[in-house]
């Protein structure tokens, strides 16, 4: 299969799904002349014209609810959020509007809207660029939340996304954009909403790594291998919903988890993550849930202070040697 | 305006008799800026609406006793009792819901207008808000977008004088609200909120200029809300004085008033509107009375609209 950058993928999805469907429209801050502050959208204004990608103004508030008024009316509107720190100026139109149109109108409502946004410290960006806040969502029924790791998942949830009957929040993290993977070139390739991937089998312990940290934890997987510990790797895909069947079934084989995200750990998706497996699968724990995560301070600029606030791959290392250790001996 | 007027004194006695659970927010005194504003408009049009939304939706076409019955918390309401008062929608009718947040449905007006402008429709989205919301970013986003691409929205405000319980000129530095319209490169029209012939000749420009291509314009109707934010405000914020200046200026009385004196109608015929409108009422309260309430495990349904089914996951 033929490689492709997860910011290309994301691209392929936009484009496909533009021509396969006159209702899909782009919108956002520099998404069309510009072609995204990440290139994400490069090219698709001089192929879809200024309307279809929309230059907006920095109006975060009113690009996302512009998109559920359109979402309402029929259209399927993408709409880019830069960064998902300014999410939260946005709020009102997330939470109280888009989560809520479908059920609080008794299912009048049809809101096809997916916001993409950026996710995760870039390197040096500090505190208001760098956040991963997609558990601040998860408590919000009424969003889906898309959380890929690679370029064919990109491809795939995105297009769920779009197809889709209901707001999803689609985080993309900003340093996975120049990351190559094998991408299924066929147009109606998707990948489905609340399906956990296993990306590497094992027997030991099970992973469980959240978009940006998925690389990190196979890079792991690998070192434990040498040591002679198989973890076994799996990628939730979307958070919400949450694929809780294939986590319970991996850890009634480990009988140890480790979660792995670049969320702040205090009531990040891995807090949510462990709550299920302790309520629903207490039985298969052989040890404490053990979650790596960023510490729980706002994101320091200077990169040896972000690099200790941040996880890296010697946490999942550790967090999975101190599971082991009993185990081993 | 009269089936406004007595909607909203039904609903307030019912609540009192215990056939509505939650809050009314009523809009007695602001009917014609409600029916104004929406005659002006026609049926593939759409309205979003406010906390303040009886008088919208029955301006909009919207049936008492549905309506009722979603005060009421039944199935047969219009958002199967799960909305109240504060929420109703009714997309075939162009409702495309009330809202909770102040200024909350302004820029999902303009995003309607936006796909009605992508799609070359000729259709105008009309966002009703209060005095309160202008000074709400949302407003301020939306109504920039919406002045920038010329879209077919219509900013109509009701200015009641209060936010809840802050007068008018204790929350902006200006007198006429529409006048932050020409910040946003569009026209603010003044008009008497008490007179709905008044309010339906101003929209009906402003969406003749939508269909035109020419872009939004702020409609601010003048006028004033003659009860609490709530049913059950004490109300301590306002002089009687206040009121019954503005009670002399009642909209409904002030109509009638013009019809007879215009010889359109006589005093019988105006009458018999009048008891068809409050037995229409009878049958809007009976209807939601013997409605059937919702069973405990709907509560669970229909928060998402794929093969999940809104299972809560």
């Amino acid at each position: 299969m033929r490689e492709i950058t997860f910011a290309e993928a994301i691209r392929e999805a936009l484009r496909e799904e533009m021509h396969r469907d006159p209702s899909v429209f782009i919108m956002g801050e520099d998404v069309g002349v510009f072609g995204g502050v990440f290139g994400v959208t490069a090219g698709l204004y001089e192929e879809f014209g200024p309307d279809r990608v929309r230059d907006t103004p920095i109006s975060e508030s009113a690009i996302v609810g512009g998109g559920l008024g359109a979402a309402m009316m029929g259209m399927r509107p993408v709409v880019e959020i830069m960064f998902g720190d300014f999410l939260m100026c946005a709020g009102d139109q997330i939470v109280n509007q888009a989560a809520k149109a479908r059920y609080m109108s008794g299912g009048k409502a049809k809101v096809p809207l997916t916001i993409r946004v950026t996710t995760g410290a870039p390197g040096s960006a500090a505190a208001q660029h760098s956040q991963s806040p997609e558990s601040w969502f998860m408590n919000v029924p009424g969003l889906k939340i898309a959380v890929p790791a690679t370029p064919a998942d990109a491809k795939g949830l995105l297009k769920t996304a779009i197809r889709g009957e209901d707001p999803v929040l689609f985080f993309e993290h900003k340093m996975l954009y120049a990351v190559r993977g094998p991408v299924p070139e066929d147009p109606d390739f998707t990948v489905p909403f609340g399906e956990a991937n296993v990306v590497r089998p094992g027997r030991d312990v099970t992973i469980i790594a959240i978009g940006g940290m998925l690389a990190k934890a196979l890079a792991a997987a690998d070192a434990l291998a040498q040591e002679g510990i198989e973890a076994e790797v799996i990628d939730p895909r979307t958070l919400v919903p949450l694929d809780k069947e294939t986590l319970i079934r991996s850890l009634a084989k480990t009988g140890r988890v480790v979660i792995v995200h670049e969320a702040h750990k205090r009531a990040g998706p891995g807090a949510e993550i462990a709550a299920v497996l302790a309520e629903e699968a207490v039985e298969y724990l052989d040890g404490p849930i053990v979650r790596v995560a960023a510490k729980n301070v706002p994101i320091p600029y200077s990169p040896v202070l972000e690099e200790e606030v941040l996880p890296g791959a010697e946490d999942i290392l550790a967090a999975v040697r101190f599971l082991t250790a009993g185990a081993k001996a | 305006m009269t089936l406004v007027r007595e909607f909203e004194l039904r609903a307030i006695e019912e609540r009192r008799n215990g056939l509505i659970p939650g809050f009314i927010h009523p809009c007695v005194g602001q009917e014609a800026t409600a029916v104004g504003a929406c005659l002006a408009l026609a049926p593939a049009d759409v309205i979003t609406s406010t906390h303040r939304g009886h008088g919208h939706l029955i301006g909009k076409g919207g049936d008492p006793r549905y309506m009722m019955a979603e005060l009421a918390g039944r199935s047969t309401g219009y958002c199967l009792g799960r909305g109240g008062s504060l929420h109703i929608a009714d997309f075939d009718l162009g409702i495309l819901g009330a809202n909770g947040i102040v200024a909350g449905g302004i820029p999902i007006a303009v995003g309607a207008g936006l796909a009605f402008h992508l799609r070359g429709e000729k259709r105008v989205a009309l966002a009703f808000f209060g005095d309160g919301a202008v000074n709400q970013g949302a407003f301020h986003e939306a109504a920039n977008m919406a002045g920038l691409w010329k879209l077919p929205v219509i900013f109509m405000c009701e200015n009641n004088l209060y936010g809840e319980g802050t007068p008018q000129h204790k929350q902006a530095p200006i007198a006429d609200l529409a006048a932050r319209a020409a910040g946003y490169g569009f026209p603010g029209i003044i008009v008497d909120g008490n007179d709905v012939l008044a309010v339906y000749e101003a929209v009906r420009m402003a969406a003749e200029r939508a269909r035109a291509g020419l872009g939004p314009t702020f409609v601010e109707g003048k006028t004033y809300r003659q009860r609490g934010h709530y049913e059950g405000d004490p109300m301590v914020y306002r002089t009687q004085e206040e009121m019954e200046y503005w009670k002399a200026r009642d909209p409904v009385v002030l109509f009638r008033r013009r019809l007879l004196e215009a010889g359109i109608f006589d005093e019988q015929t105006l009458d018999k509107v009048h008891q068809d409108v409050l037995r229409q009422l009878d049958e809007a309260v009976e209807f939601a009375k013997s409605a059937p309430i919702p069973k405990a495990e709907e509560a669970l349904l229909g928060v998402y609209g794929d093969t999940h089914n809104g299972l809560v996951f």
